[in-house]
């Protein structure tokens, strides 16, 4: 039945950047949404709450596909994905927003500071909370980053 | 486990009430006919039965309603309708059509509020169905209510039922599994989400499937730590996203490891883990010992059949099922005329295809009973969208099991 070579990331639940496909800096100036959905799983809330058809799928089992050129960042998609897989990551001069879904209680306050998590959980520096939003109880937070860690940090931890 | 008595009852998941005797049951149940004997044995009369009111049966009630049947009774044994959405507090993959992204618990209250609009269909919780016979113009079910005032013994007689009966969780044998404090992670989901009671402090998750990985992340958000997740398999059996969530959370997934044992005196005080070689045999020098307080074991379900097999329905066993199953035609209906299934009781799935399989039923229950609007085009249209979802690799082993069903139902050849 098919290949059995194991993907490290079925072993592990972690995904490496080989994963994914990145988009350019100039797509990060601007913003655009980073989906870490790399299964068929069938599933397609994001394409249908994209305003600018930006996000596509051949079928409801097929990978989600986002053409970075068409991708705001508007963020709708990161609330609305039941995997919580999409996250949005913008340029800011020396520094970096990134938006994040968020589950936990309490919910972060606008200017707080919060331990920024990798993909492994690991504590990757600090990061100020700049927005807060929500959608249907999944709180959408955008903290403040240092550049060179954007593709790295994906959680947060409130201390 | 007996409850006042009465035998065939699910202890975990009746509620506990002052002077309730709860006894365990070493051999097949008998109803206590003098208690009932003296009270009046309730006639209720009804087109459909839908036993059960998980995503199915809610399903196959609003479906088979809106084709015109006149009267509808939905049964199920717990005190709120919904069966297992109740307590998914997390948002459900799948299409827009069959509510993606909406919380598990947000859609049993807008299908309760839908099957409360639809005035052909009555509901009756803390019911539970103790026998079922079949006839050749009606079907007989004997069912009791719990109510304070006592139980009522119930006679349904109906001219077609849906059972969609879920399952029930696996178990695993190893050393000190009957300690306090070793649960079922569905158990701890209940728990957890319907009663607002904590399980433990920390807990080790047996099983990195998807009921595995959202059960420990559900622990994580509240607020019980989770050490780490084990599972047999080389590769983790749920979906990525869910993973990565909890190990964006600092959890650890060791998969080729099992649990060994779990020690403590009275209660779970923790538990041996072991790596697995390919062969599925521990590995000498693998040892890790677990402190907790709980233990979850996330290992599989299996089909509730026992009202199918006791109402004659053919059963098989199915190992992508989940165990034995009734099989059943593309109609969902059983080797019995006017008998169906649906959602987990057909074969293990998932909420999105049992809601599809529940209107599947419902619909072609309504048109042998003469009910018809636009049935066909409906039918059709689940049975599509049934295949598509199990068109992706998640979808394989359901897709395999219903086309093992599919072979029964047309002779049994080898398959």
């Amino acid at each position: 039945m098919g290949v059995l070579t194991i993907k490290q990331y079925e072993k592990t639940g972690i995904l490496s950047l080989n994963d994914l496909t990145l988009p350019s800096d100039e797509h990060l100036n601007k913003g655009v949404a980073i989906i870490e959905c790399v299964q068929e799983i069938p599933c397609d809330p994001c394409v249908g709450i994209c305003s600018v058809n930006a996000i596509s799928m051949k079928n409801i089992n097929a990978v989600p596909k986002i053409d970075y050129d068409k991708c705001t960042g508007c963020k709708r998609c990161v609330g609305i994905c039941p995997g919580l897989a999409i996250f949005v990551i913008k340029l800011k001069d020396d520094k970096a927003l990134i938006t994040l879904p968020y589950e936990f209680l309490p919910i972060p306050k606008i200017e707080e500071i919060v331990t920024a998590l990798d993909r492994e959980g690991k504590p990757r520096g600090k990061a100020k909370v700049v927005k807060v939003n929500k959608s249907n109880k999944t709180t959408v937070v955008t903290i403040e980053v240092d550049k060179d860690i954007i593709m790295e940090v994906r959680n947060i931890r409130m201390d | 486990m007996t409850v006042d008595n009465i035998p065939n009852i699910r202890t975990c998941i009746t509620p506990l009430d002052e002077n309730i005797r709860v006894n365990e049951q070493d051999k097949a149940g008998k109803l206590p006919e003098d208690e009932f004997c003296d009270k009046k044995r309730k006639k209720i009369n009804a087109d459909i039965v839908i036993v059960g009111s998980g995503p199915a049966g809610l399903m196959a009630a609003i479906s088979s309603a809106k084709q015109g049947v006149p009267s509808i009774l939905l049964v199920d044994e717990n005190h709120l309708i919904g069966g297992q959405l109740v307590k998914q507090s997390h948002k459900f993959f799948g299409s827009e059509e069959e509510k993606a992204g909406t919380r598990g618990i947000d859609l049993a209250f807008e299908l309760m509020d839908e099957v409360n609009l639809l005035k052909n269909i009555k509901s009756m919780l803390e019911t539970t169905i103790i026998g079922c016979y079949n006839s050749k113009q009606s079907h007989k079910l004997i069912a009791i209510k719990r109510q304070r005032e006592g139980n009522q013994l119930i006679e349904i007689i109906c001219k077609s039922v849906i059972f969609a009966c879920g399952a029930m969780e696996n178990m695993l044998a190893f050393p000190g599994n009957d300690l306090p404090g070793v649960y079922g992670a569905g158990g701890v989901q209940t728990l957890m989400n319907v009663y607002g009671v904590k399980p433990g402090n920390k807990v080790l998750m047996v099983g990195a499937g998807n009921v595995g990985l959202i059960v420990s992340y559900q622990l994580l958000q509240a607020g019980v730590s989770v050490d780490r997740v084990v599972e047999i398999l080389p590769k983790i059996g749920g979906y990525n996203v869910h993973a990565a969530k909890l190990r964006r959370c600092g959890v650890p997934i060791n998969t080729s490891h099992s649990i060994k044992e779990v020690y403590g005196n009275e209660k779970v005080e923790g538990a041996i883990v072991e790596k697995i070689d390919s062969s599925f045999k521990p590995i000498s020098g693998t040892q890790q010992d677990v402190t907790c307080d709980t233990v979850c074991i996330a290992v599989g379900l299996t089909p509730s059949i026992r009202l199918l097999e006791q109402i004659g329905a053919k059963t098989e066993f199915i190992a992508e099922a989940g165990g034995h199953v009734a099989i059943h035609d593309s109609s969902m209906q059983t080797s019995i005329k006017g008998i169906y299934v649906a959602g987990d009781s057909s074969g293990i799935e998932e909420a999105s295809t049992a809601m599809i399989e529940g209107q599947l039923a419902g619909v072609s229950a309504a048109v042998s009973l003469g009910f018809d609007k636009q049935a066909k085009k409906l039918k059709k249209k689940y049975i599509k969208a049934l295949e598509g979802f199990r068109s992706g690799p998640f979808g394989l082993k359901p897709k395999i099991c219903k086309e093992k069903i599919a072979c029964c139902w047309n002779g049994g050849i080898n398959y």
